[in-house]
């Protein structure tokens, strides 16, 4: 039995699911029938988890001395 | 992608004994993240970094009793969430609803087949997507790609910023989200998915522009 075909303007909608884990079985294959076929969500699936990727790398704001010893006066008063 | 492993259990111990070495090391360790996620409740930097004082102090009252049930990390966040909550400006919407209410697309539905074609719903051709570029790590590209990321990660509504920067920023999954925000998997996804959505279409138009 061969899943019913799911549409690209379908298919990008379900990305972070289908990433997640969380499609069902049959959302499932048939995400990855539509993928096996289609370059363009295949590309669409690539740039999206390389965005993913990049939002992982953007770095935190540096601690600002003064209130990271601020934060530690606070701990030698609770102490 | 997790930024916050670490000998836990220790850590705990040490801070029980009240060890200064081992509170720093938390701070170096949870603070940055703390202050960004705080800074999605209220208005200015100043009340972000009272709310995350308020947050060691709140932890520090409570080590005694902290039995490890949840990790460390969710506890510390839990408590900051509430604290900022309540220092919040904004008023608390009804979040599922305003949700699920919205149901446009992620993408520019102009760049589909209508209905009249014989494949309605696939890519246009001069719409169809073109892979990223591999960007090696410290190259410029790269640099310039996690630039516009951050800065369309801060235009985000607040919710989907909150919950974007917990995943894949922090790195946690859906359930630890879910639990911090007291919101539902469906939400989470979709906030999850409108967030890194909007980012995904910032760099494709760079690259377009670029490359």
């Amino acid at each position: 039995m061969t899943p019913w075909p799911i549409d690209c303007n379908e298919l990008v909608e379900l990305v972070t699911a289908y990433l997640d884990g969380s499609l069902d079985l049959d959302d499932r294959a048939r995400f990855d029938a539509h993928l096996l076929e289609c370059d363009g969500c295949e590309n669409y699936l690539q740039q999206f988890s390389a965005t993913v990727s990049t939002v992982g790398k953007i770095p935190f704001d540096e601690l600002d001395p003064a209130f990271r010893s601020r934060l530690i006066s606070a701990f030698k008063d609770w102490r | 992608m997790t930024r916050t492993t670490g000998d836990e259990a220790a850590l705990v111990a040490a801070l029980k004994n009240g060890d200064e070495a081992a509170f720093v090391d938390l701070v170096d360790l949870h603070t940055p993240a703390m202050l960004r996620v705080a800074r999605g409740y209220v208005p200015s930097r100043e009340i972000a970094e009272e709310v995350v004082q308020e947050t060691w102090i709140a932890l520090l009252k409570g080590i005694g009793s902290f039995e490890a049930r949840s990790s460390l990390r969710t506890w510390l966040f839990t408590i900051l969430i509430n604290t900022a909550k309540r220092r919040g400006v904004r008023e608390r919407r009804d979040v599922d609803v305003a949700v699920l209410a919205f149901t446009g697309g992620t993408v520019d539905p102009a760049r589909f087949r209508g209905s009249d074609d014989p494949y309605p719903g696939h890519w246009l051709p001069s719409e169809v997507p073109a892979p990223f570029p591999d960007t090696p790590e410290g190259s410029v590209l790269s640099k310039e790609l996690i630039a516009l990321a951050r800065r369309e990660l801060d235009k985000l509504p607040e919710r989907q910023r909150v919950v974007v920067t917990m995943r894949d920023m922090l790195g946690m999954d859906s359930a630890e989200v879910c639990e911090l925000l007291n919101i539902s998997v469906a939400n989470q996804r979709v906030l999850l998915h409108r967030g890194r959505a909007a980012v995904r279409q910032v760099l494709e138009d760079y690259l377009r522009e670029t490359t």
